[in-house]
């Protein structure tokens, strides 16, 4: 048993055009054992395991399940060979159930008896302590209950190889921990699990051990116990990396922004933010943070003028200038009122950037509207795009090149670089490193302190509570839409924060 | 090597990008093969291939008369392409422009049968050109106001919009508009009222070719012409760069239903020389494929409803001299139509087939060479 790998890949080679993804890679997994594949954004990862769920073909090489050769031409000759895949993006029919969900294009016999799934999926359920209904609405769950979907739609297919693809980029601390309880569980069951992710901490925390690959060829294997964040960076980047984020202090802090009891309602008239208050200086980093849903987003639109205000007010201090309000204000009032906010939004390509056009008609999105007469400017978004291109190292053919094509780093990089071109005052982001390598995240990290000493008030809507920590001046947490408490970051725990997230004011209820 | 037998018969991969030259050779292949199957088809019915594609050929171009019609046919054709090329590249689906050219054509035919004589022929076209515009530029403002205000579908709203007009002019003919009593025809426009010939062809011809310019430029290089591709992109893109979702949709669709009005300003001066319920003769939707296959390119458009044209007036050729029937004409051009269309699948996409060399050749060999 142990002397059968469950998946062996061998001289692996995989092209694109003139570009290489994957590069005679070499691969081994066992039953019985998390496995964290490791790497930069393009380094390949995911095309790799694209080539055992089926969705690609390897140019070259070889693959073998339990010690035999395979050919896996389609996701369902995947899961003939019992591997599914945990894709970053659900593949979900809204209006169906959970159940619904599971069983959609499975080819069983006789007729669809729904009754049935939704039994064998409470009983996968209760096996590795999963928490769904089957017979909830995919448009009622949140999206750590989606993914639950995902990973038992596999199990049901009889998968026992499940690759995981960034799965914890999407879930709060406390989901993530959920999910790792129950692959823990699925590893003791004898599943062989890959997990595909760019936190080390987890890497550390769940997996026995690590591949790592780098710009689409294979670096090494090395058992967990046996390495080090700090030794992982390194072989992941190929070169030394310090993973301290530096904070210093902003010597003459003034206030920036005001909000006084903002309260917003959504199209449902849910309400969205609660009497939210605040103070934001100029020259510190605020972080926010809180479970997905919390009014973070709504929060940043708010502010932006993009999110509608029932009640409250958002005093603006610009430097040296009498405070005014900008609720009520279009985007392009705000702007015009001479406000400068640069707002990264979750959704980098649906919000932000035009995915069919090249850097430098991204770059356009912002000064598209000046210089009299009805012809474009190209010529400084091009200067800018150019910059961009050069400081933060994005990696395309062109500046002309689509960014929809680009990888997601990269395009992360094209819309922060462009909003911090902008020399903002406030300067807002949502999620700015979901998704991101270590190196392109210290990048993102040391453009807000650089921003911050400029004395330039950051908003930093963030996810990972160590790195709010270590980045921020002071945390603002939300919950459900309530400012549940603002934290001195240099003071604060992690503890601390969590309850916060869950309990205004951070005490637990009796 | 055993493995090879296991491998997919064929299977799909996205190009990365493509030599422009090998896409024009892919491009002119399925042009090629779509005169091949064209030509089995006319076998099939007796005629000979060559000859028929020799009567199209010189059917539409042969002589300085039958250019002259060819190039009729193409100017409301290219004209259209360019009106709704805007709303394309903003993925606004107006379907509209029969109505909006029949719009336009009202408003021209009201001054010419009722101004003419009294004011100077040129302002008199002048009138009829900016009303024609005017008109068709409103009645697309209505469906792109509802979608703006209340997120209608424009796909159905514009094509509806088509009826309602074609109604209105049925009404004018049979009505206050109608010539001889219980004719159900409009009169002829005065000489006044119709567009003067530059080279035997009204000069509507010139008119289309400047908006070509017009639109090229529009497009590419204006703030207007950004902000509809921002928002065919993406619309929360647009309104996250502070564009105005809702008035740029009405200006873009006021702007296409005009240069359609202008169009049906030409068709009545120019062409008809009067109103008829037939007065944009579908023109509004094979404009559509016009503007696609030049995938919205405003100089591709006028390679391409020339092309149509020539088929178009071809087809009567063929009718009359060889004794083809239009239907089998239909067939050829839409054979046609399809093999262009499809071809960019296989610029976008290659098929590998099983056992096939990779072009990568080189590095296997290395590879071999190592082992």
């Amino acid at each position: 048993m142990e002397t059968v790998c469950a998946i062996e890949m061998r001289n692996i080679t995989k092209r694109f055009g003139s570009v290489t993804a994957n590069d005679h890679i070499d691969f081994s997994l066992n039953h019985g054992e998390i496995l964290a594949l490791l790497g930069e954004n393009g380094s390949g990862k995911t095309t790799l395991m694209n080539m055992l769920a089926g969705i690609y073909f390897p140019d070259e090489g070889e693959i073998f399940v339990n010690g035999k050769p395979a050919s896996i031409r389609s996701p369902k000759d995947a899961y003939d060979n019992r591997i599914g895949m945990i894709h970053q993006h659900y593949k979900l029919v809204d209006v169906f159930t959970a159940a619904e969900n599971i069983v959609l294009g499975l080819h069983e016999g006789g007729k669809l008896n729904i009754k049935a799934a939704n039994e064998k999926v409470r009983a996968i359920c209760e096996k590795y302590g999963f928490d769904i209904d089957p017979t909830q609405k995919i448009y009622d769950m949140s999206v750590s209950q989606k993914q639950t979907v995902e990973i038992i739609k596999v199990l049901y297919r009889g998968a026992d190889i499940l690759i995981l693809d960034e799965p914890t980029a999407v879930l709060t601390p406390q989901e993530t921990d959920k999910l790792f309880a129950i692959l823990r569980n699925m590893k003791a069951d004898g599943k062989a699990i890959v997990i595909i992710t760019h936190k080390l901490h987890e890497v550390m925390d769940l997996s026995d051990r690590v591949t790592v690959l780098r710009k689409g060829e294979y670096i090494g294997t090395v058992p967990t116990s046996d390495t080090s964040p700090q030794a992982l960076t390194d072989m992941m980047v190929g070169r030394a990396v310090t993973l301290n984020i530096d904070r210093p202090r902003y010597e003459h802090p003034e206030q920036r922004l005001e909000l006084q009891g903002v309260t917003c309602f959504d199209a449902e008239g849910v309400k969205k933010l609660d009497n939210v208050s605040f103070t934001a200086l100029g020259g510190e980093i605020l972080g926010i943070a809180g479970i997905a849903g919390s009014g973070q987003k709504e929060l940043l639109e708010a502010i932006a003028g993009l999110y509608p205000i029932s009640s409250g007010s958002i005093l603006y201090s610009p430097e040296g200038k009498a405070p005014s309000n900008l609720v009520g204000k279009t985007p392009m009032q705000i702007k015009k009122a001479g406000v400068a906010m640069a707002f990264v939004p979750e959704d980098r390509l649906g919000m932000g950037l035009v995915g069919s056009m090249g850097m430098t008609g991204n770059m356009m999105l912002r000064s598209w509207r000046k210089g009299k007469g009805i012809f474009v400017n190209r010529k400084d978004p091009n200067a800018l795009a150019l910059q961009v291109w050069k400081d933060l190292e994005v990696v395309t053919p062109s500046t002309e090149f689509p960014v929809r094509r680009l990888s997601g780093g990269n395009v992360q990089k094209v819309l922060v670089g462009r909003e911090i071109a902008s020399s903002p005052s406030v300067l807002m982001t949502a999620y700015a490193v979901r998704g991101l390598d270590i190196n392109t995240s210290y990048t993102i990290y040391n453009l807000m302190t650089e921003q911050k000493m400029r004395g330039t008030a950051v908003l930093f809507v963030g996810e990972d509570l160590d790195v709010l920590l270590e980045l921020c001046d002071r945390i603002l947490v939300l919950c459900g839409g309530k400012v549940s408490g603002i934290v001195d970051a240099r003071t604060a725990s992690k503890e601390e924060i969590g309850l916060l997230m869950t309990h205004i004011g951070g005490k637990e209820e009796a | 090597m055993n493995q090879s037998t296991k491998t997919p018969f064929v299977r799909l991969a996205k190009r990365e990008a493509m030599n422009p030259w090998k896409a024009w050779c892919i491009r002119i292949g399925s042009i090629l093969l779509a005169l091949i199957l064209g030509s089995i088809l006319i076998a099939a019915i007796g005629k000979n291939p060559l000859a028929a594609y020799g009567t199209i050929l010189d059917g539409s171009l042969g002589s300085k008369t039958m250019l002259r019609q060819t190039v009729r046919i193409a100017i409301p054709l290219l004209g259209t392409a360019l009106a709704i090329a805007p709303c394309f590249k903003m993925r606004f689906w107006n379907i509209g422009a029969e109505g909006q050219i029949t719009a336009g054509a009202i408003a021209a035919s009201y001054f010419a049968l009722y101004w003419a004589g009294k004011v100077p022929s040129a302002l008199l076209l002048v009138i009829m050109g900016v009303t024609g515009a005017l008109a068709g530029g409103l009645w697309a403002l209505i469906p792109a106001f509802f979608k703006a205000k209340w997120n209608t579908n424009e796909t159905l709203f514009t094509l509806m919009m088509n009826y309602i007009i074609i109604g209105v002019v049925r009404w004018l003919q049979g009505g206050p508009w109608e010539g001889r009593p219980g004719s159900q025809i409009i009169p002829e426009f005065d000489q006044d009222a119709c567009l003067p010939r530059v080279f035997g062809v009204h000069c509507g011809w010139i008119i289309v070719l400047i908006l070509v310019v017009f639109m090229f430029i529009y497009m590419r290089y204006t703030k207007q012409g950004y902000e509809i591709a921002v928002i065919g992109d993406s619309i929360n893109t647009a309104r996250y760069a502070g564009m105005n979702v809702g008035w740029v949709i009405m200006r873009t669709m006021f702007l296409s239903g005009a240069i359609s009005g202008l169009v049906g300003f030409i068709i009545v001066s120019g062409a008809d020389n009067t109103l008829h319920d037939g007065v944009a003769a579908g023109v509004g939707f094979t404009a559509i494929t016009v503007a696609w296959l030049s995938q919205l390119n405003p100089f591709a458009m006028i390679a391409i409803s020339g092309m149509l044209a020539i088929l178009s007036k071809g087809a009567d050729t063929l009718h009359t001299r060889m004794d083809i029937p239009a239907s089998i004409s239909d067939i050829i051009t839409g054979t046609l139509l399809f093999c262009m269309l499809g071809c960019e699948f296989f610029i976008n996409y290659q098929l590998i087939f099983r056992g096939s060399k990779h072009k990568h050749a080189p590095a296997e060999q290395k590879e071999a060479a190592r082992s």
